[in-house]
């Protein structure tokens, strides 16, 4: 069961309390009608589904009821960092000085 | 009988007689012994027959990796146990076990003619075998596999005992208590770190307890054992948990424990659970597993009595057994000519040392010719004999080039082998730990860790007694210092120590013809050594393909014993170096772990939380029968006395369309929106147009995902402007509340809105029927109920028999009908108070079976019942609910897609039976060609079918593909015996006109 760090009650919770929610940073298009049909199947089907590291969205669904985001390693299942819904990703030095 | 108990040698408590039984015979053994030490102190050694050939077998180990000795227990109703190792259970008195996978008797077994039909049986005999006729699978194979499939007998009546699970912390955990792990605990301990030592045997010691030749500090082994005890159990600090198994070890250093409380007691306390299970979040892990003797491969070495010589050694000094009086050793590793030095010292004639090495180490020479035991170094074993005792071995010298010589047979009645020894790397390898491979050991080790872990002693190839300890106490003194602790590793003197090496082998070279030789790998799967080579011949080449299509490893014991000698052979029949092959993935647990501490508490009534309305208890006063829906459980129907379901069912529905029924609707998913924007996220939400509702109205809502299928659906009341009353389906509640906030928080933030889950603030009572207004218009203040004042899709609050209400005037049955939503705690009063002043109308509560045939009346969808994720609100019929001029609205872009508009989509349609006494099943798939070849084309199924009273005949919708031209067809539905056929129709079946919401 892995611990996961809830950046709204800032405090590691087990597993137990967070529900997963897809892939991160996949913003809904502001007119959707806008989008022809490629571009509205891709918003809608297609994930980036990495080997390593992964953006990522949780709900600390037994606890706060707050999204978020995570950067966790599909692989090793390591979590580098969690952050606040509505923030960038992170950047490739931010993630090495979280990780370290 | 004759006993081989010798008195003044091992650990058990010869003072204290305990009385057992196996296969009914009573035998007596002592405190501190296992089955298996016991058993072999009367001379027992064949304990089972193999799984494929049921061959005799023995005893191959002293320890947890036995893949032989597997036993019945039976401690009393519901307590039988199978496929328990001999190896690791406790005796006590009145203990009884049995032997298992025979028929009719240990000795004489039918079974046993596998054996000779070996070459039915061969590598993926599963694939060939049985094969042809085709017509066989069902009638002949597959009930023949499945008889003689699977190890011991499952219990079958249910389990009385009880399993505890609780969860710990601590700074250090170290798991194994040999040596190493001994010292890792002890300066751990003296640093002030809270630590947790576990060890799956009952006492402390490891490989400590089958020695007796090594000092440490000047002090025996056994005695610096006793002061290391002491000293632990001195520390508050530190927990020792024996008979406790490392099951597995988990992510961010969770490992798992399952702890065995119970089952070496003779009278265990009541109220006692059998065993914990312990989920324990370490700040650092020290393994410290040991490891395991590798056996010898040549045919014949599994006839019982051929033994590993380190468990030999282990029954001899920790249980005082000697397991044969005419014992040869076969081995190619220095450990086992310990094993003959003790037992020969201990009296017994060592009849041959057999060493595959053509030079050994002269001290090992000297010590064997001052015992005079005869070695022959540079010889192989070829065979053995005896039925059901192994009673002479066959000994071949092997020349310098190669060549085997001409055989010799040595009388016998124990054959103790070794091939060298294991690291136990599972724990270590659930973590996805890298491994390396050692080419000198022909072993792989712990590598570099992904968790905070140090590996120790034996289990990380560091055999000898000195460098395990000084391994220990350095991993106990880091783990401790990365805790935050002070800490420093002591160092220990270690006197009398042999430095001990070993060759490596595939299988033993032999004069034989190889491809008859029965040379196991896995004892508990009955794998040999050419099976692993056919399945290479056969073009497996990767060591998972090979291990699925031998079983090798994939038995109980996870190949403990066999894994590396299988990687050897595979290894040298696919010419490819064994780290290149690699080995097969250890999966939690260790060792086989019962489904009891899994569960721990959570069974019974625990297993899940039951939900129950305010009203629950007046429907189970009242005789309901009930069904589960989502965690709720529901009032089904209401049966008189003697009434079947079916005549309830008729008698629910008559009563709501002629005069009135009562239904608990309190289920139903409540969500409170309110804010300035509530308004505005209800139009994103929902396919609806909710800005114009005016408030007291209600509107069905359609709620879509944003891939444009129906999520949910429900009635919605909007209160104030800026307050709606959401329901949702009674199993979409969490979802679609989950739903809402994802869009809020993420996507529309700006948003001022807050959400709020009402389902358990309210109880909802549903009155149906055309005298429902007459019923509450005397028990309900301050709202008008004129048809006028207060018309169908109505909300309004008020009173209702004193009590705050929100009146719903909404029909899901197609009759004048209200819900009466009341605070939860008064739910059951106005239920009982409506319930009374209805018996003037003849009120008759019902349940969900009816609700379901009332609604299917009027063609109401249930969402997750006639929609399944893939139906859009055209495919349902909902396309009127779609507010077209919103700009957009989840699942609005979607519905553009040209899947989503094709002609032939499955739509939802009403079907009507020719035959209508015919009650088509739910689920049945429809053909529009019932004579078509098979299999044939389905264009859909039916998603709800009931007994209409109202209509005296079946009704049923479903979906099919094109289903909407398809009005007036006939298609047909192919049932087990008769094929049905029905008439599409629409989807409404009673009062098409509406007219009785009005009455």
């Amino acid at each position: 069961m892995l611990l996961i760090r809830c950046p709204y009650c800032e405090a590691e919770r087990p597993e137990l309390e967070f529900t997963y929610a897809g892939e991160a940073h996949i913003a809904r298009p502001a007119d959707p009608s806008k989008l022809n049909d490629d571009e509205w199947k891709t918003h809608l089907f297609i994930r980036s589904n990495p080997r390593g590291t992964h953006f990522e969205r949780w709900r600390h669904q037994h606890g706060c009821g707050r999204f978020f985001n995570a950067v966790r390693d599909t692989v090793s299942d390591k979590f580098a960092m969690t952050y606040k819904a509505g923030l960038p990703r992170p950047t490739e030095t931010e993630l090495e000085k979280a990780r370290s | 009988m004759t006993s081989y108990r010798i008195p003044e040698k091992g650990r058990v408590n010869q003072g204290k007689p305990v009385r057992f039984t196996f296969n009914g015979a009573s035998y007596v053994g002592f405190e501190g012994d296992t089955l298996a030490s016991a058993l072999l102190a009367n001379g027992v050694h064949l304990i089972g027959r193999s799984f494929k050939y049921h061959r005799p077998r023995g005893f191959l180990s002293a320890g947890s990796e036995e893949p032989n000795a597997l036993v019945g227990t039976d401690r009393g109703p519901g307590r039988f146990e199978p496929n328990t190792r001999a190896t690791v259970l406790e005796v006590f008195d009145g203990l009884n076990t049995t032997s298992q996978n025979h028929w009719p008797s240990l000795k004489r077994d039918i079974g046993a003619v596998n054996d000779a039909l070996y070459m039915l049986f061969s590598a993926g005999f599963y694939y060939k075998t049985f094969m042809w006729p085709k017509s066989f699978w069902n009638k002949v194979y597959e009930p023949i596999i499945r008889g003689a499939a699977g190890l011991g007998k499952s219990p079958t009546t249910p389990d009385p005992d009880t399993y505890a699970s609780r969860f710990a912390h601590c700074d250090v955990l170290v798991v194994g208590s040999g040596p190493a792990g001994l010292a890792a605990a002890l300066d751990a301990g003296k640093s002030g770190a809270k630590v947790i030592l576990v060890d799956e045997q009952a006492e402390l010691g490891g490989s400590l307890l089958s020695e007796t030749d090594a000092g440490i500090n000047g002090q025996s082994g056994w005695q610096w054992l006793e002061e290391a005890r002491s000293a632990l159990a001195a520390m508050n600090n530190v927990t020792v948990l024996t008979r406790t198994t490392a099951i597995g070890y988990y992510h961010q250093n969770l490992v798992g424990l399952c702890q065995r409380l119970t089952d070496h007691l003779p009278n265990p306390p009541a109220d006692a659970p059998r065993e914990r299970l312990w989920k324990v979040r370490a700040h650092q892990v020290v393994l410290a597993q040991g490891s395991i003797e590798k056996p010898l491969v040549f045919e014949g070495n599994d006839r019982p009595g051929v033994m590993l010589a380190g468990s030999a050694r282990s029954y001899l000094n920790r249980y005082g057994v000697k397991v044969g009086n005419r014992p040869v050793i076969v081995t190619s590793h220095d450990s086992a000519w310990l094993a003959a030095f003790d037992l020969a010292e201990a009296g017994v004639k060592v009849a041959a040392i057999i060493d595959i090495r053509p030079n050994v180490s002269g001290h090992l020479m000297e010590s064997a010719a001052a015992l005079g035991v005869e070695v022959l170094s540079g010889w192989t074993v070829t065979g053995t004999s005896g039925r059901l005792r192994v009673a002479s071995v066959r000994a071949n010298p092997v020349s310098r080039s190669g060549v085997v010589g001409s055989a010799r047979t040595i009388a016998c009645d124990a054959l103790l082998m070794s091939g060298g020894w294991t690291p136990s790397i599972h724990l270590f390898s659930h973590t996805k730990g890298k491994l390396d491979w050692n080419e000198e050991g022909q072993m792989f080790l712990p590598g570099e860790a992904t968790e905070e872990s140090r590996c120790a002693g034996a289990g990380n190839g560091v055999f000898s007694l000195a460098a395990a300890l000084a391994e220990g106490a350095a991993a106990g003194a880091a783990a401790a210092l990365d805790a935050g602790f002070a800490a420093k590793a002591a160092s220990y003197r270690v006197d009398g120590e042999l430095v001990l090496t070993g060759a490596n082998n595939r299988e033993l070279p032999t004069d034989r013809n190889t491809s008859k030789a029965k040379a196991f790998v896995d004892f508990q799967n009955d794998v040999t050594a050419k099976d692993i080579r056919l399945a290479v011949r056969e073009g497996f080449k990767s060591i998972e393909h090979i291990k699925r299509y031998t079983t090798t490893g994939m038995a109980t014991d996870q190949g403990k014993t066999s894994n590396i000698n299988g990687l050897a052979i595979a290894s040298d029949a696919v010419k490819r170096p064994a780290p290149a092959v690699g080995l097969t993935t250890f999966r939690p647990p260790y060792t086989p772990t019962t489904f009891g501490a899994f569960a721990g508490y959570n069974r019974g009534e625990l297993f899940e939380v039951t939900r129950k309305t305010p009203i629950d208890g007046w429907a189970e006063q009242n005789g309901a029968e009930f069904e589960p829906v989502s965690l709720w459980r529901r009032a089904w129907y209401f049966p008189k006395k003697g009434e079947t379901m079916h005549a309830a069912v008729a008698r629910e529905c008559k009563s709501v369309r002629e005069s009135l029924g009562m239904f608990d609707a309190s289920t139903l998913g409540k969500i409170e929106i309110v804010g300035p924007d509530a308004a505005e996220f209800m139009n994103r939400m929902y396919t609806n147009s909710w800005t114009k509702l005016a408030p007291g109205r209600l509107r069905y809502g359609l709620m879509l995902g944003e891939d444009g299928f129906i999520r949910d659906d429900g009635v919605i009341g909007r209160l104030t402007t800026d307050r709606f009353h959401v329901t949702t389906t009674t199993g979409g509640a969490a979802r679609v509340l989950g739903m809402m906030e994802d869009y809020l928080q993420t996507e529309w933030p700006d948003l001022k809105v807050w959400l709020t889950s009402t389902t358990e603030q309210w109880a909802v009572i549903a009155l149906n029927g055309p005298n429902a207004r007459k019923l509450i218009e005397p028990l309900v203040e301050g709202i008008d109920l004129s048809d006028e004042a207060f018309p169908h899709m109505s909300v309004a609050e008020g009173k209702i028999c004193g009590v705050p209400t929100r009146l719903f005037r909404v029909s899901f049955t197609g009759e004048l009908g209200y819900e009466i939503n009341v605070p939860a705690r008064y739910g059951r009063a106005v239920w009982e108070e409506l319930y009374r002043a209805g018996q003037q109308h003849g009120i008759t509560p019902y349940g969900t079976e009816t609700m379901h045939v009332l609604r299917a009346e009027k063609g109401y969808i249930i969402v997750g019942q006639d929609t399944d994720g893939t139906v859009t609100p055209d495919d349902a019929g909902l396309g009127w609910a779609i507010g077209k001029a919103k700009p957009d609205f989840v699942g609005k872009r979607s519905l553009t897609r040209p899947d989503m508009q094709k002609a032939d989509r499955k739509q939802l349609v009403g079907l009507l039976t020719t035959d209508p006494n015919t009650v088509l099943e739910e689920g049945a798939q429809i053909v529009l060609d019932p004579s078509q070849t098979l299999p044939m084309k389905m264009v859909g199924h039916v998603t709800s079918s009931y007994w209409s009273a109202a209509l005296g005949r079946s009704i049923a919708m479903a979906v099919i593909e094109g289903g909407k031209a398809r009005e007036g067809e006939t298609i047909h539905v192919p049932t087990p015996g008769r094929t049905h056929t029905a008439k599409v129709v629409g989807t409404v079946f009673f009062d098409p006109e509406n007219k009785r919401l009005s009455a």
